[in-house]
């Protein structure tokens, strides 16, 4: 254990340090600037700053999620949005139960919109979501039961590639449908939002938003963590092996199957932490994150940043959602030809992504 | 008031002349002057009066009454403020900026005014009812088929005694079977309110033929009790003869339903058999998963909207010549991303995907750029509009019937060019065995150009034949594209027939759950059917077999 934590932190993994450095920099210099720097100053970092951040940390980590499967073990999934979501409406659920009666309704037990679709009582679906630590099981639980199914199901009977992908696509959309229905008790389409508070502390205000943005951080070291120990061990190996030839390694032994589910199921459980942390910070959940572009935009970002490198698919999620914040809001009529021409020029020019602009970072793969 | 006056008064002067040049003209125009001077009374009278006139215009015997009259009735008759001329409006749906005239004597165009401009002539219940009858009687006795039919109907929902001695009489000079059939109906509906008992079980035999939805309700009123619990049919036979005849209809009504369900399944299925059989071809035959087919599409739709503008007022040739317009710009365009990006990507097909999904993207911003992001409609041509009335209970529209028909058209002549043309044997050449092709000579990247070219030309098709279906904005290749992919894994990659029975079934498959489950829940149905039927073949319907088919 120890020699392996000394080889991420000693540089065989510049690029994952250097990943870890800018974390622990944000968890130190964006509280100063935004508590302590005075709202005047130039440096002072606004509660829009702050959401931003926290958002793009959620993108890594559902960046990492994505990378993890597709570029270590060859799985492309387009539906990792979903996971995504799921997380998030867990989240959005117990954050629904916590506005209480302060809603535009005032019932105490049931959220605004099953007052407003004239409900009586809480679906059974609903309960125990008032606790916190309920709340987060299921988060965990509901994801990974979905990932488990579904994967167990694809890669049973070996459905791969592209196939897998656009079944994947399918789930995504189908579910998207589905949250868009008001009687499945999710909010249709309006989902949720008008949160007040998070185990009593009021999400408006910076120092919930400042702890928010901390932990985001922290659950994105962690999984990076995670990722580089899982790619870095003996069945890191069997995955690339997977991924580069599959029938092989399923003739010389090793249960493809098993190894392929496992890491499936791992990969939604963390996409779906990120669902988790994002919608506290950004303040609602609605069924069009379900989008299946919204799961093509995740690879997108891992095949800008690089993908099969880890670090690269966070970068690569910050620098591409940096460039949506900006091009939306300076020239919204370019983005979506930017977008366009970048995946295009990504794929034919850089393979690799922007890590492999690096060589030393890149190498090894 | 007194401008009012003044006009009226040049309205006068007017008639005057128009009279004066009446006696002169021939027999014709004397008609036709007192024809309109006496619609012209219709302006200012009293509803008391306006029934007069109706009775005096239906004696006229002018053979523009029966337009007119149904106009009055539906309340499309106007007069012009600014020269208190009457007008029929083409049609006063939909928030027009301005109505099309109609001159009531040519029955001609007459242009078009702003809705301010015009006054309607108004009627009451009372005169409706007047009217209703002028029209069907003018309507029986229409030389034209269709509308004699539509003028029995008519009658039947409001049977009184005048309308069921006009139906006797018309059943003795009528020619026409279907005619003389609903007319039977019409009298044995009549017949049903008799006090003869053995007339009213003729009438129940006569009606358990009938498919009408108006004869059930009258025989589902007999067997039923009234307030007081008693039948309203008294004599039990009859009542049990009409049960029978309710239970037939019944019978036959589900059976045309499930037959209309069917159909709308066919028609919704070749939409998805039209974008399958594109993405069957770049998807299967060359490996390639085109995101950008969707957009494809898009832009055959179009194409579409473009030559219909380009040739106003013609929009039914203007969809014959946007079909190869369409084909034409899809595939140029397809070759050109084939050309420019995707040959450059051949054997990595998950890159293909990423670098077709930006083509997509970037188009979709072009179309908006270029047309604003606002939907158009594109006109649906005559022949292309209204329904094919089989019987009373099967209606098929036609716009759905030439779809399927066109789908079924394309896939020949795709199934030809495959299987008939030295392209077609290349094609197949190279998806079989690529290095193989190769070496006996074919050009294996005029081949790959073509081929996407083809499957993107089918897109364009597609799109012309969605056009027909839906408004045409930027986001339309989008919504179909998702369910097409599920086609093609249905069907089994690269095959053309899976295609065909993929989408078909699929579309089928949704219409009849749709009833039960709503249009959305039928369609995660279909999703998770799917991802089931996957489960147990992987490969969809129709697998392709050999040796190519291990590396892909």
């Amino acid at each position: 254990m120890l020699s392996r934590r000394q080889w991420i932190i000693a540089g065989d993994d510049p690029g994952g340090a250097w990943l870890l450095a800018v974390l622990a920099m944000v968890v130190v210099v964006v509280p100063i600037l935004n508590r302590l720097v005075p709202a005047s100053s130039a440096f002072h970092l606004s509660a829009y700053g702050l959401t931003l951040i926290g958002k793009y940390m959620c993108y890594a980590m559902l960046a990492l999620a994505v990378d993890l499967i597709w570029g270590y073990c060859g799985i492309l999934s387009l539906g990792h949005a979903a996971f995504f979501s799921l997380g998030g409406y867990a989240m959005g659920m117990y954050l629904m139960r916590q506005i209480g009666p302060r809603g535009v309704y005032g019932n105490p037990e049931l959220p605004d919109f099953m007052v407003f679709l004239n409900w009586k009582a809480l679906p059974w679906f609903w309960y125990g979501f008032n606790r916190f630590w309920f709340a987060m099981l299921m988060m965990l639980f509901v994801p990974a039961l979905l990932a488990l199914v579904f994967g167990w199901f694809a890669f049973r009977s070996r459905v791969t590639g592209v196939y897998f992908s656009i079944i994947t696509q399918a789930l995504s959309y189908a579910l998207m449908l589905a949250f868009f229905r008001n009687d499945m008790g999710f909010g249709g389409n309006n989902g949720f939002t008008d949160f007040k508070d998070i185990l009593g502390f009021a999400l408006n205000s910076d120092n919930t938003r400042v702890v928010l943005l901390i932990l985001t951080a922290t659950a994105l070291a962690a999984s990076y963590i995670a990722c580089r120990a899982i790619v870095g061990s003996r069945a890191g190996r069997v995955l690339r092996a997977i991924r580069d030839a599959e029938s092989r390694t399923r003739f010389i032994g090793y249960p493809v199957e098993s190894f392929k589910l496992w890491i499936f199921v791992f990969s939604a459980v963390v996409a779906a932490i990120a669902g988790a942390l994002y919608v506290p910070q950004i303040g609602i959940i609605n069924p069009s994150e379900f989008a299946p572009i919204n799961s093509i935009e995740v690879v997108i970002w891992v095949a800008v940043g690089g993908r099969g490198t880890l670090f690269g698919a966070s970068a690569g999620a910050v620098l591409v959602n940096y460039a949506k914040t900006y091009f939306t809001g300076a020239l919204p009529e370019i983005w979506l030809y930017a977008l366009g021409t970048l995946f295009i020029l990504v794929t034919l020019f850089l393979p690799r992504g922007l890590v492999g602009l690096v060589p030393k970072w890149s190498k090894d793969k | 008031m007194k401008e009012h006056l003044r006009r009226g008064g040049h309205w006068l002067l007017f008639l005057l002349l128009v009279l004066w040049g009446a006696r002169v003209a021939d027999a014709q125009s004397s008609t036709d002057a007192t024809f309109l001077s006496t619609l012209g009374e219709l302006r200012e009278a009293a509803f008391v009066d306006k029934e007069a006139i109706i009775d005096k215009l239906s004696q006229s015997g002018h053979p523009s009454i029966h337009a007119v009259l149904t106009a009055f009735l539906e309340d499309r008759l106007y007069f012009r403020n600014e020269d208190q001329k009457v007008f029929l409006v083409k049609t006063t749906e939909g928030d027009l900026a301005s109505f099309d005239l109609i001159d009531p004597v040519s029955l001609k165009n007459a242009g078009a005014e702003v809705p301010d401009k015009l006054t309607k002539i108004g009627t009451n219940n009372r005169l409706r009812r007047v009217l209703r009858t002028s029209v069907a009687r003018f309507g029986l006795s229409s030389p034209d088929l269709s509308v004699r039919l539509e003028a029995v109907r008519d009658m039947m929902r409001a049977l009184d005694d005048a309308n069921v001695d006009l139906l006797r009489e018309r059943k003795n000079i009528e020619t026409d079977s279907a005619v003389r059939k609903e007319i039977d109906t019409g009298l044995a509906l009549a017949a049903l309110d008799g006090t003869d008992p053995r007339g009213r079980m003729d009438a129940i035999t006569v009606l358990s033929g009938s498919l009408s939805q108006d004869a059930r309700n009258k025989l589902a009123a007999l067997v039923d009790k009234n307030a007081e619990g008693n039948f309203v049919e008294t004599d039990e036979q009859v009542r049990k003869a009409a049960q029978a005849a309710i239970e037939h209809i019944d019978q036959w009504r589900s059976f045309y339903s499930a037959i209309q369900t069917l159909f709308f399944g066919l028609s919704l299925g070749s939409v998805l058999v039209l974008v399958a059989i594109g993405l069957a071809i770049t998807f299967g035959v060359m490996g390639v998963i085109n995101m950008a087919h969707g957009e494809l599409m898009m832009i055959g739709a179009y194409t579409t909207y473009v030559v219909q503008i380009a040739m106003p007022g013609h929009s039914g040739t203007s969809i014959l010549i946007s079909i190869p317009a369409a084909f034409i710009v899809a595939g140029v365009t397809g070759i050109f991303i084939e050309r420019t990006i995707i040959r450059f990507l051949y054997g990595r097909p998950l890159e293909t995907l990423l670098a077709t999904f930006g083509v997509s993207l970037f188009l979709q911003q072009l179309v908006r750029s270029i047309f604003s992001a606002l939907n158009r409609a594109v006109e649906t041509p005559e022949w292309m509009s209204g329904t094919l009335q089989l019987n009373e209970a099967l209606g098929i529209t036609y716009n759905r019937l030439y779809i399927v028909i066109f789908t079924l058209l394309v896939f020949a002549a795709l199934l030809l060019v495959l299987k008939r043309t030295r392209l077609g044997l290349e094609i197949r050449a190279v998806s079989q065995n690529r290095a193989m092709a190769r070496a006996l000579g074919v050009r294996s990247e005029w081949v790959d150009a073509m081929t996407f070219g083809l499957g993107s030309g089918i897109a364009g098709l597609a799109g012309v034949a969605l056009s027909q279906l839906t408004n045409v904005g930027p986001n339309l290749g989008q919504s179909y594209i998702i369910d097409s992919f599920m086609v093609v894994v249905f069907g089994g990659v690269g095959s053309l027939w899976g295609a065909l029975i993929g989408g078909m079934s699929m579309g089928i498959i949704n219409n009849l759950l749709e009833p039960y489950a709503g249009a959305v829940l039928a369609k995660i149905f279909v999703l998770v059917a799917l991802i089931l039927f996957i489960q147990i073949r992987p490969r969809g319907l129709f697998p392709q077999t050999g040796r190519s088919a291990e590396n892909s």
